[in-house]
């Protein structure tokens, strides 16, 4: 019965931002062209790996902070039928109404009816990745709602009619000169003097959301963390747009995946150490504001909490998989990893870029619909060494391989390829094939040629190694 | 069927018989060691808080010469400066606290290694939106609430109450991944550290 | 010490250099060394590829031709990586538990060149000579898969008239990845360019590594450069002496 009434499902096709317009390769080929980019990336990763490093440094246990927080994400997800059920229960005794989404489309309308409902046509957002991956602005626009990004990269992101691509800095492909000019020419009201000094770009976001902050009466936020044992949920930010946001408004709705939930509220002590110094490289961030359904008197009076699957126990059914919903999405991987430092998010066509979106886009959508992202990594380990939750994505993106649709030509010279090593003969037979062919000239064709572009190819020894041990 | 069933039930044929881990490993520090209040100030003081260290409350806010100032229903009257203009917090409207000169308030616990104070909400600490809006905020520590480092401090706080956790200014590594203070947050923090009596 | 050489399929056809310099070296040091018949390549490049189906019967074979050995050793972290970490686990996959079990088994008895110097024959100073400038590349899988740490350079600081500079960044992957240097060709060039860039910048005239396959991404893009800079397996400097250079 149960395989009929819930089949663990992938996000549905023609919603959301999970899906990218074009496979990997040739999204990387554009960015790797884009020489400013390439140096705000390089800039940014460098900046933040030293700080991040320095902070986790500090601390002596950080190794024993990773075990237990991989295995407490562990344990959450084997248990997690009944801690939703315990977080429904807390969050609805505090005042709290709680909304199940099976994907995109369902959560989508849950908060479009919920603020329609307030008769308003403006909200508020905190940066969340749960809303960017199922496209709720766009959701909210089409129902004359507009959506206000708070947070200062996805302003960024908003005002530059653009696309985030890095999980904790949306707009860490922009730099300081090139914010300046998107506020000059977006930001209604800005000081035309306006420089490009980060604290004067600050501050100029500050005096354009003022009034907006203190206008709005709905919010929409996502959650870092959510408390099965207690129905609390905590936002960890840094400029006060997010305590702006979950304060000031008369409604709140939080939009928040399935997979965030920790059991008690004393095993945060794991995640609130581990988030800062692996994401933005510090000791604390500047805020982070935890609430319990609603306080009388004090911040939003109604409280809405959207659970949201859309893909994800299609990911949790994968026993090598799963691992990926341990994400605190903190992005350290993205910062430390070779791939994405050079072609930066907007390559990987997700909202989930980097090493954790090569393995989590590919099994949201099922793996056919993003099947170059598990490519799109040269198996280097340093996502494995970064992760705060020991998420071992190199070896997802090995399993998500084998699972992902191969080319025709491509399956049948591996397959040749495998055949001729199990023969011996075989094998030296095509050793000596190799040496011969190589004598045609220095440039291969494709799909080696992918090597020959760029790199000369050694020139083919005398004898084989086995050759030579033979007549010793 | 409705979504919450739905949603369930996909969980529960995901997991098949997956079975939780038997224990949890933590052996990390659980916090149970001295608070040491000179790290405490070296860290506020490293994310650009200010601190006030030994100093008598009512005089150091006076120089700081907030005006208006805000302060929660419940702050200890001793805490009061002289000659400033003093609003207590009984439902002012966003404006008004908006264009305060600062706030004044206590706080339930500090944490010494991240350099960060938390408030909840309690009488001495008001609304959240109290010390949101001014571009001051003033916090008094006890030296009796300072402790060692996260762990401990969960263990002191009570999850019902709305919790802010505060480490400096506001302050944002948006632009180029560098840390700026200031954005919509207070712009500037002082701590006043109250030391027991040796 | 009797010990066998798994030799890789890619030394054994590209860079025999590398495994003739394993056999002089382990065999100046006093060990027997000892060719397995019947080994070809471990199906690494399949397993990492995603034909774990294919790779299967390479893995089979791999722990049928190395069981009966104590000792194993690879002049490639990569390769040991991927009998050490993966076998077991495509074994697994297939519903083989046997040969998982076995799989496990030569994996823990199966070392990379510098593991087995300093860990298994307790030898830093291994009587070389090489007098260059010299700087090495950390592979990635010899690091953070394998974890051989300072190994290397704990060997390559006891070779006479050998100059080791560091290597900015050194950590960074170079680009290769296997067939990653083919599907993604235009992002491997871009991490090979700036592995050039560093290599380069220490005005080293020998890069060195303990991977072929890595070396020949990094030569392979020195020589289209015309970098004038070499690069040289771990072993053929370890190998190295005053009499047989």
């Amino acid at each position: 019965m149960t395989t009929f009434l819930g089949m663990p499902t992938t996000s549905p096709r023609g919603v959301g931002h999970l899906r990218g317009d074009e496979a990997f390769p040739a999204a990387a080929r554009k960015a790797l062209g884009n020489a400013q980019l390439r140096r705000n990336l390089g800039h940014a990763t460098t900046t933040i790996r030293a700080k991040s490093g320095a902070v986790i440094a500090e601390l002596p246990d950080w190794q024993e902070l990773r075990t237990a927080g991989s295995a407490l994400k562990t344990d959450t997800m084997a248990r997690l039928p009944e801690l939703l059920a315990q977080l429904e229960e807390n969050v609805t005794a505090a005042g709290g109404v709680v909304h199940w989404a099976a994907d995109a489309n369902e959560a989508n309308r849950i908060v479009t009816e919920l603020v329609q409902a307030t008769g308003e046509t403006r909200v508020i957002k905190v940066k969340s990745m749960a809303t960017q991956e199922i496209a709720l602005n766009e959701a909210l626009e089409a129902a004359g709602i507009e959506p206000v990004e708070t947070d200062l990269a996805e302003l960024i992101v908003q005002l530059g009619h653009d696309k985030p691509s890095h999980i904790l800095v949306p707009a860490i492909h922009r730099n300081r000169a090139e914010i300046r000019e998107i506020f000059l020419r977006e930001m209604p009201g800005v000081d035309p003097a306006l420089t490009d000094e980060p604290v004067i770009l600050a501050g100029a976001a500050r005096r354009y959301l003022r009034e907006t902050f203190l206008s709005t009466k709905v919010a929409v936020s996502g959650a870092n963390f959510a408390v099965a044992e207690t129905g609390t949920l905590a936002v960890l930010e840094s400029e006060g747009n997010g305590r702006m946001c979950l304060t000031l408004p008369e409604t709140l709705i939080t939009v928040m995946g399935i997979e965030k939930l920790v059991p008690t509220w004393q095993d945060l002590e794991v995640f609130l150490q581990l988030l800062p110094r692996a994401s933005t490289g510090e000791r604390m961030n500047p805020y982070t504001s935890m609430w319990t359904g609603v306080t009388p008197g004090d911040g939003p009076q109604n409280f809405h909490l959207v659970l949201l699957d859309n893909g994800r126990t299609a990911v949790l059914a994968d026993e090598v998989g799963r691992q990926a919903l341990h994400c605190i999405r903190c992005s350290a991987c993205l910062n430390v990893c070779p791939v994405y430092e050079r072609t930066g998010g907007h390559a990987y066509g997700s909202v989930y870029p980097g090493p954790i979106g090569a393995v989590l886009s590919p099994q949201l959508t099922g793996v056919e619909d993003n099947a170059s992202l598990p490519y799109a990594s040269s198996l280097c380990g340093a996502c494995f060494d970064a992760c705060p939750v020991k998420i071992d994505i190199p070896s997802i993106l090995v399993h998500l391989r084998n699972e992902a649709p191969h080319p025709r030509g491509e399956r049948a010279a591996m397959h040749a390829a495998a055949y001729t090593m199990d023969h011996p003969r075989l094998y030296a037979a095509a050793q000596h094939a190799a040496k011969l062919s190589r004598l045609a000239g220095r440039r291969l064709p494709p799909p080696l040629s992918g090597w020959t572009a760029s790199r000369d190819l050694p020139d083919p020894p005398p004898e084989t190694f086995r050759d030579w041990w033979a007549k010793r | 069927m409705n979504s919450r069933e739905l949603i369930l039930g996909r969980i529960r044929a995901a997991l098949g018989d997956t079975a939780p881990p038997a224990e949890i490993p933590r052996d990390y520090r659980r916090g149970d060691e001295p608070a040491d209040l000179d790290r405490l100030v070296e860290r506020l003081e490293d994310y650009k808080a200010v601190v006030h260290r030994g100093v008598p409350v009512a005089e150091t806010v006076a120089a700081l010469a907030p005006a208006p100032l805000i302060v929660p229903p419940g702050i200890d009257p001793d805490w009061l400066p002289v000659g400033v203009d003093v609003l207590r917090d009984e439902g002012l409207s966003a404006g008004t606290l908006a264009g305060a000169g600062g706030v004044l308030t206590a706080a339930t616990v500090a944490v010494a290694e991240t350099g960060t104070i938390v408030l909840d909400g309690s009488p001495g600490q008001g609304r959240r939106i109290i010390s949101l809006l001014p571009d001051l905020h003033i916090c008094v520590v006890r030296a009796d609430q300072v402790v060692a480092s996260v762990p401990a401090a969960l263990a002191r706080l009570d999850p019902r109450r709305p919790l802010t956790w505060i480490s400096g200014p506001s302050a944002t590594s948006d632009i180029e991944l560098n840390r700026v203070e200031g954005v919509h947050g207070p712009r500037r923090l002082h701590v006043i550290l109250l030391e027991a009596p040796s | 010490m009797r010990i066998a050489l798994f030799v890789t399929c890619l030394a054994d056809t590209m860079f025999p250099a590398a495994a003739k310099a394993t056999v002089h070296l382990l065999e100046r040091l006093g060990h027997e060394v000892v060719f397995p018949e019947g080994q070809t390549c471990c199906g690494q490049m399949h397993i990492n590829t995603g034909y774990q189906q294919d790779a299967l019967p390479l893995v089979r074979r791999h722990v049928r031709t190395f069981a009966p050995y104590d000792v194993v050793v690879a002049p490639s972290g990569s390769c040991v990586g991927s009998v050490r970490h993966q076998h077991a686990m495509v074994a697994r996959s297939a519903g083989d538990e046997g040969l998982a079990a076995r799989a496990e088994d030569v994996g823990s008895r199966t070392y990379e060149l510098s593991e087995l110097l300093v860990d298994v024959l307790g030898v830093e100073d291994v009587g070389a000579y090489y007098p260059h400038r010299v700087t090495y590349h950390p592979t990635c899988h010899s690091l953070r898969m394998i974890r051989v740490g300072d190994k290397p350079q704990r060997l390559l600081r006891h070779v006479r008239g050998l100059e080791l500079v560091e290597l900015p960044a050194a950590d960074q992957c170079c680009g290769f990845g296997g067939t990653f240097a083919l599907k993604n060709a235009d992002t491997s060039t871009a991490m090979l360019a700036d592995k050039m860039r560093h290599v380069l910048d220490t005005g080293a005239e020998v890069c060195t590594a303990g991977d072929s396959s890595c070396l020949m991404h990094i030569g392979g893009g020195l020589s289209r450069l015309g970098a004038g800079v070499r690069t040289v397996h771990l072993a053929e400097i370890l190998a190295a002496t005053e009499d047989t250079p």
